[in-house]
């Protein structure tokens, strides 16, 4: 029993994290480069054409995807955002920071998808879909965490106030769903959907499930790369990081 | 007398001193409004129908303008940390100063709105919906907005920032806001947004002030 | 009483002092001292409450500052901002600073306190026409009419003329003789009398 606390107290001390990190990532990697390879040769390949939209169609394998990772990964910063907020932990500040570019690459991955499936689809560049119009929302809430968070020089304040921000912004981003889909309804706009009234195939399904995977894999991988890089920078005036770099300056 | 009334009345005679807060809001919002008309054109039926998004778009900007300097002066003299270090509590303190903002920018708003609303040519009752939804969002608006403005308190380009920040965050205000009139002009009944709004005002005035308290401290750390 | 432990304090990436140890008792006064940029307007800000530590506690009367309700009562923290709202004037100033300390103060004795300061004729100004060395005054005055045991005084001197510098050491040391404490750092020598007073030199 004794054990249990200290494990997790272990990693959570930066040090340990790197190491730790450093070696989780490359696995992460390869499993997103493996079930991505599979997904989309699924989705381009194996999937049928679409009865009404040809082959335009397959580009929601990237697009729905890319939409359910910019929310899950939201989900994530929120957590982090949360942890360190209540146990002020310096790691926790890091880790939402290293998410926070992947979840907006994400986000702006399913607005452009969503801009070149609309266009053959609808014949313009962007339609005002309830979807579509949260996932801009989305996007500028990553680019204002991601602002502010670059905006503050103090890390510690930085850090707080974009934990702040991010639970403020996952809160709010049901109302503002809700709230999209009310004027979306209320005035008929367009919907940009994905299975356009057929029940999908079951290797659409299975594409779209080995690419939101995939790309949740490749998040991972990202993010823990990132946050080594993170964790040297904050702590680049200690001991074990300024014998590491000249271990590296030796060996190099 | 109480802090919070002391704080109250400060604010009130602070601004009363230096008016051009006040009327920067206003004039902001007129302008806005009156743009409008000028780069869409002046054919009626347009602009009847476009009327509600117009002024709460102005509405909602010019709320947005004035945030900046909802903490930024008294964060600039020190009186800000007097405040967080008093014994009153902050949440309180902090409430009674979104109050007193939107005493001085955002009723402005919703007494000017009538006057606006007539270059549009909206009807009397259409006029008196715009006038209930601003009097529930405007203080919905200064209330999300305060927590940005705590958390950009003297960051490099805190304006711009605090734009992008609460921007997202005003969207459902501004939805329910501008839709409750466009429900009664197309003879559907503003009550269910208004009550939307209500609901969305009193959660805010519920949690917002503390949130906002909770960002000042770490900005001020 | 007041007592620091184990303090240390980081700004950025840097640590800009470690290892703190400090002890004010009722009627101490503890100047602190050091170079430029070595942390002591951050102590201060830490020993007030509005700064976290990096390491290290801060405790009034044995129990930690953070969750002190008496601490809240006892600080008077006066920064290198004045906390004075130039378009007020001085007086509507210390009537509000009263309000939000929750202490009553009558105008007689509001006037007084600024006249004392040497602001006689000054009180009913907008605070923004006064010169630098008299607005530091007016900010003083709250010391004055304050309650509170410990004052926590982030170069309280600065542009004061001599005779106002002199009433300030007075003030602090009937304040010291009263059973209060008092935290200050100044670059000026603080003309103490026969108050106890001790300098802790803050090094990184």
């Amino acid at each position: 029993m004794n054990s249990q606390p200290n494990f997790w107290f272990r990693y959570a001390s930066p040090q340990a994290f790197y190491g730790l990190a450093g070696r989780l990532w490359p696995g992460f990697a390869v499993i997103a480069t493996l079930l991505g390879a599979w997904g989309l040769w699924l989705g381009l390949f194996v999937a049928p054409v679409d009865f009404q939209q040809g082959q335009a169609y397959r580009i929601i394998f990237v697009h729905v995807p890319a939409s359910w990772m910019s929310m899950v990964i939201y989900l994530a910063m929120a957590f982090w955002a949360l942890l360190g907020l209540t146990f002020n932990t310096r790691l926790s500040g890091m880790m939402s920071r290293a998410l926070a570019p992947t979840g907006a690459l994400f986000a702006f991955l399913s607005l452009w998808t969503g801009a070149l499936w609309g266009k053959p689809m609808w014949g313009a560049w962007w339609v005002w879909d309830a979807r579509l119009t949260s996932e801009l929302i989305l996007f500028f809430l990553y680019l204002g965490f991601i602002g502010l968070t670059s905006a503050i020089e103090e890390p510690r304040r930085s850090d707080k106030a974009g934990a702040l921000l991010a639970l403020v912004g996952a809160i709010n981003v049901p109302i503002i769903y809700f709230s999209v889909r009310w004027w979306n309804t209320l005035h008929q706009g367009a919907s940009v959907s994905v299975t356009q009234g057929s029940s999908m195939a079951q290797t659409m399904l299975s594409a779209m499930l080995l690419m939101a995977l995939s790309f949740w894999m490749y998040a991972i991988a990202v993010a823990l790369y990132r946050v080594r890089t993170l964790i040297l920078e904050r702590e680049r005036h200690t001991h074990w990081v300024t014998e590491l770099l000249s271990a590296k300056e030796t060996a190099a | 007398m109480n802090p919070y009334m002391a704080l109250l009345r400060r604010d009130l005679a602070l601004a009363l001193r230096r008016k051009n807060e006040v009327l920067t809001a206003m004039f902001f919002f007129v302008v806005v409004a009156s743009l409008f008309p000028v780069g869409i054109g002046p054919e009626m039926g347009t602009l009847r129908l476009i009327a509600p998004g117009i002024l709460w778009v102005g509405a909602l900007l010019a709320s947005m303008l004035a945030l900046g300097r909802l903490f930024a002066a008294d964060h600039q003299d020190g009186t800000l940390e007097q405040m967080v270090l008093s014994r009153a509590s902050l949440t309180g303190l902090v409430a009674v100063k979104i109050l007193a903002h939107w005493l001085l920018t955002g009723l402005p708003l919703v007494l000017l709105a009538p006057v606006l609303a007539l270059q549009f040519d909206l009807s009397r009752d259409a006029i008196a919906v715009l006038m209930a939804s601003l009097l529930l969002g405007t203080p919905l608006l200064s209330l999300i907005g305060s927590v940005g403005a705590a958390l950009t308190l003297g960051v490099r380009g805190a304006d711009v920032l605090l734009s992008l920040l609460v921007l997202p965050l005003y969207i459902p205000a501004l939805v329910f806001g501008a839709g409750a009139v466009q429900a009664h002009t197309a003879g559907l009944g503003a009550s269910a947004h208004l009550s939307i709004l209500l609901a969305m005002l009193l959660v805010a005035a519920l949690f917002t002030p503390w949130a906002c308290a909770v960002a000042l401290r770490i900005a001020l750390e | 009483m007041l007592s620091v432990s184990d303090l240390s304090c980081s700004r950025g990436d840097r640590q800009l002092f470690s290892g703190v140890h400090l002890t004010l008792k009722s009627g101490c006064c503890v100047h602190i001292e050091g170079d430029n940029g070595v942390g002591k307007t951050s102590l201060l800000r830490i020993v007030s409450g509005l700064s976290p530590a990096a390491s290290g506690q801060v405790e009034w009367e044995g129990v930690p500052i953070q969750t002190s309700e008496a601490f809240r009562a006892a600080r008077m923290y006066l920064g290198h901002q004045l906390a004075l709202k130039e378009d007020l004037t001085a007086l509507e100033n210390l009537h509000f600073e009263a309000a939000i300390a929750g202490r009553p103060l009558s105008d007689a004795n509001a006037l007084a306190a600024l006249v004392q300061l040497g602001l006689k004729g000054r009180a009913h100004l907008p605070v923004r026409v006064l010169s630098q060395g008299q607005k530091r005054r007016a900010a003083l005055a709250r010391l004055l009419a304050s309650r509170a045991a410990l004052w926590i005084l982030d170069e309280p001197l600065v542009a004061l003329d001599l005779s106002a510098q002199t009433q300030v050491c007075a003030l602090l040391q009937s304040h010291l003789a009263t059973g209060g404490m008092a935290l200050v750092t100044s670059h000026q020598p603080l003309q103490l009398g026969s108050a106890q007073y001790a300098s802790y030199r803050l090094q990184a």
